[in-house]
């Protein structure tokens, strides 16, 4: 089995989300840089099919250079190997993000063969666009579900579970498929020493991006009003109980 | 020319957000001086036409196709392009919930178009083209992005809550109509083939009390007084993603930008720092009461109630408080 899973290089912020004083990107001076932890589940499914069904499981980014560090960690638990699709800037929206992701899995599947599976994050961490997975599944001609908490492959087909009101609905998809993954559906491994170490070695393939620019335009980013309050302060320790059960008796919810 | 709305419904069961999805069409509507118009995807559909007219539908298109046995996002999206191609509408609005992003991602696919996801205010104008300027979250929330975008026709989908799903006070005239829509058989591979339901009870979005626990509990045997809590008062137990990356409990009990947006009477943070992915989640409890060793934790400064100490003692005695008052 064949499988490709799109991660995007985001910042992980702390308390807050500082913006730059232009208003145009996240301040990231002082931050680390992970995935959407939808896309981490996604690298688990695909690690935990090849496991199942052998095959490779390639990780594919399109980023500035330093997302190369995302591909490597994602080699450390598990994949195969990795693409940079580089970019100068730190982002590109998301129908020009779609294409060039399009056009270059069309490129490895001409050149290696093609993918069973395309594996995408729910939505990305950051843009929350809900869009660029649909949009390559749909360029390259393949079925594809969103928000999968069960993915399954058997006899050719990918059965997919997802989470609804009241229950769960299940899908056929007839592979090659995409499905976009959801936190929840696996337990995320760490990476263990041997992994960090293979994950040097894993061939990383640098390819610049290509892609017509879209339509949608960032003009400013900025934080919403934050709800300001005093803290009331209890007590310290198990003292402040009665405090406690005072105040859940005068918002009713002591019944 | 006309603002379309996708109507969201589950085997004929009209989703609310599909209400928030009309007054937003409205809204823009009237800006752009053009009449609210539905589509409702499948025969199951065929009993809103009345609701959507008290909701000001003009005008309510129906598809309807031998495939459109259940929900289905490839062959919904091709009925929403195909809609467009036939009323080259100014606007498609949509829910920003799991379907209503999906849908309209497929039909921006398949047409080519910008999808300005999860907007939290739209501002349109035409000049035979529609723009907008929007606001839209990111981060889930946490960040707010001003954008603009135009199109021929503009797809949208609004941020759930963000506008009132309230009837308004002149209802449209909910004239039915025929959308006629050929469908290839392919489309049906991604349509649901099964379902199975779940027990019925009190959930973590619904519950009028969560007892969460962080990293600072410790382990999966440490939340036991904190369920204990949890059952004195009715509610759930909820947790934060150090928690169930380390396995101690469910995904189904992380709160937060990846996890379960809460909105109960009172949230207890217990041993819970604060990141603002989780936060984003918590943040409309109409209470939050931290328990936290570390005064100066964000979650601390944020919550309008807090307890200074550890929450292995302190969770005991406020349950043993509890049972002292009811006599138990
Ligand atoms: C894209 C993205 C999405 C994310 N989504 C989510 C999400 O949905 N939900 C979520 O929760 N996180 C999410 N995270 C992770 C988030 O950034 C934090 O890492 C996480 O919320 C931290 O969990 P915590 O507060 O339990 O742990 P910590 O930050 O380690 O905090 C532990 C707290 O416990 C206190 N403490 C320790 N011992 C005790 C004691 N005995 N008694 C009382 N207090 C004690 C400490 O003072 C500290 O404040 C996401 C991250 C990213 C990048
Ligand atoms: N820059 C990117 N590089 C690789 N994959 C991406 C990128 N942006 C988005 N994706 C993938 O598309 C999914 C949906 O992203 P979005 O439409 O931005 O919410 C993400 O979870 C990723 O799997």
């Amino acid at each position: 089995m064949r499988i490709c899973v799109c991660v995007k290089r985001v910042p992980a912020p702390g308390a807050r989300i500082n913006v730059t004083d232009d208003g145009l990107a996240v301040d990231t001076a002082h931050l680390g840089f992970t995935t959407s932890p939808h896309e981490e589940c996604a690298v688990e499914s695909a690690v935990q099919l090849v496991e199942a069904h052998g095959g490779t499981a390639t990780v594919l980014t399109l980023g500035p250079a330093e997302a190369e560090e995302q591909l490597r960690y994602a080699a450390s638990v598990g994949m195969t190997d990795g693409v940079l699709l580089s970019i100068a800037e730190t982002e590109w929206d998301p129908q020009r993000t779609a294409r060039a992701i399009a056009a270059a899995i069309r490129a490895i599947e001409a050149r290696d063969g093609a993918f069973d599976l395309v594996l995408f994050g729910n939505e990305s961490a950051d843009g929350c666009n809900y869009q660029v997975g649909v949009r390559v599944a749909h360029a390259l001609g393949r079925p594809m579900v969103n928000g999968a908490k069960g993915l399954e492959v058997r006899d050719g087909v990918a059965h997919v579970q997802r989470e609804v009101d009241g229950g769960r609905e299940t899908y056929e998809l007839p592979l090659p498929a995409a499905v976009g993954i959801r936190e929840g559906i696996n337990l995320p491994r760490y990476p263990t020493m041997k992994g960090r170490l293979a994950s040097k070695k894993a061939a990383v393939q640098v390819v610049a991006a290509e892609g017509d620019e879209g339509a949608q335009r960032l003009t400013r980013l900025r934080r919403p009003e934050e709800r300001s309050s005093t803290t009331v302060m209890l007590g310290q320790g198990p003292e402040a109980a009665p405090a406690v059960v005072d105040l859940l008796q005068e918002l009713g919810v002591l019944r | 020319m006309s603002v379309l709305v996708l109507v969201e419904h589950d085997r004929g069961v009209l989703a609310d957000a599909t209400l928030e999805a009309m007054a937003a069409a409205r809204a823009m509507a009237s800006t752009l001086g053009a009449p609210v118009e539905a589509l409702c995807i499948s025969a199951q559909a065929d009993g809103l036409g009345g609701v959507l007219a008290a909701h000001g539908a003009a005008r309510v298109h129906h598809a309807r196709h031998a495939i459109l046995t259940d929900y289905g996002p490839e062959a919904w999206g091709e009925v929403r392009a195909q809609a467009v191609r036939a009323r080259a509408p100014a606007a498609v609005v949509a829910c920003g919930t799991g379907r209503g992003n999906e849908v309209l991602a497929q039909a921006a696919a398949r047409l080519d178009l910008p999808m300005v996801a999860i907007c939290g205010s739209v501002d349109p104008s035409r000049h035979g083209v529609t723009a907008v300027a929007v606001t839209r979250t990111r981060w889930g929330g946490s960040l707010l992005e001003d954008a603009t975008a135009s199109a021929p026709t503009m797809l949208l989908t609004v941020a759930h809550h963000a506008y009132d799903a309230a009837a308004p006070v002149a209802p449209g005239a909910g004239a039915a109509a025929e959308l006629t829509v050929t469908l290839d058989a392919s489309l049906a591979r991604s349509v649901v083939r099964g379902r199975t339901e779940r027990a019925a009870g009190v959930t973590l979005s619904t519950a009028p009390v969560v007892v969460g626990g962080g990293r600072g509990v410790g382990s999966a045997d440490g939340f036991a007084p904190l369920q204990e809590l949890a059952e004195l008062l009715g509610g759930v137990v909820g947790c934060s993603r150090a928690v169930t990356n380390n396995g101690w409990r469910n995904h189904a009990d992380q709160v937060g930008q990846t996890g379960t947006r809460i909105a109960p009477d009172v949230y207890f943070a217990c041993g819970i720092s604060g990141a603002i992915q989780h936060w984003v989640g918590a943040m409309a409890s109409k209470n939050i009461l931290a328990i936290n060793t570390d005064k100066e934790a964000n979650i601390v400064t944020k919550a309008g109630y807090a307890v200074i100490g550890d929450l292995h003692k302190v969770v005991p005695a406020i349950s043993a408080e509890i049972r002292r008052r009811r006599g138990q």
